[in-house]
């Protein structure tokens, strides 16, 4: 059931990324950071926890997941460190997909060449 | 028929249908990219006998391998123009912005070239999300003291 959830959650997500692209004049680049910042504003109030149990990889693969992780990751140093721990656990979470993205662009460019 | 009456024409008729392909077609590579996401979590669970939230690191990881590999064997910018928002929202859309940028600037040396203008598109990604995650986390940690 939770490949259905999975499913209509990511669906959902891209069609109402889909209907802004079409009905604007913004660019993808437009809609991404509209969605990460949308992630972050759903997980003050803790929803986007409960759409990542409901859908499970369905709310973890959108981007919104990635500012939901960021906020997570302050908010759980936060909850130990204090203030300054906003800042010190901004990565924790996030670190895994910025860091393997960087390694991954990085040497693949070293070895393809551009495409046409 | 005149020139404004064939203009509203086209315009009732041509892009509503486009705009509904496309958001057809988003959905489904969306949600399909979303089934995928946890069918690959569940696997990494059974294969390596770890919790769901190694898995989902892991998923993580393999789709924006899979989105930089496709964009350097040149697949991925066709199935981009193609499923528009159902492949960009998605992480590999992230991946895929940095890909294209690193091979662009590639002749431009290492250091000029792939180094500075790696982010030129993600960038605002990350930017905007620590942004906007400092400033809700503040007002949340001001207001509910902490977490919840």
């Amino acid at each position: 059931m939770i490949y259905l959830y999975a499913f209509l959650f990511a669906g959902l997500v891209c069609l109402i990324g889909q209907i802004i692209l079409d009905n604007t004049k913004l660019t993808p680049g437009h809609i991404t950071t509209i969605f990460v910042v949308l992630g972050t504003l759903l997980d003050v109030f803790d929803i986007y926890d409960k759409f990542v149990l409901f859908a499970g990889g369905g709310a973890l693969v959108p981007i919104t997941s990635f500012g939901h992780l960021l906020i997570h990751g302050a908010m759980d140093t936060a909850s130990q460190e204090g203030f300054m721990g906003l800042v010190m656990g901004m990565f924790d979470l996030t670190a895994s997909g910025i860091t393997s993205a960087i390694i991954f662009s990085f040497f693949l460019a070293l070895i393809f060449k551009p495409k046409d | 028929m005149d020139k404004k009456d064939y203009q509203k024409l086209v315009d009732k008729n041509t892009p509503k249908e486009k705009r509904l392909k496309n958001g057809i077609v988003a959905f489904f590579i969306g949600g399909f990219m979303g089934i995928i996401g946890q069918g690959l979590i569940d696997l990494y669970m059974n294969w390596f006998d770890i919790s769901s939230k190694q898995a989902s690191v892991f998923m993580i990881v393999t789709l924006i391998f899979v989105g930089c590999f496709l964009t350097c064997l040149g697949f991925f910018d066709k199935w981009v123009n193609f499923a528009r928002c159902g492949l960009i929202v998605p992480i590999t859309g992230f991946a895929h912005a940095m890909m294209s940028a690193a091979l662009e600037y590639k002749k431009e040396g290492m250091v000029t070239g792939i180094g500075a203008n790696m982010f030129k598109l993600a960038g605002s990604v990350i930017i905007f999300g620590v942004v906007s995650a400092y400033t809700f986390g503040l007002i949340r940690l001001l207001i509910l003291g902490g977490s919840v």
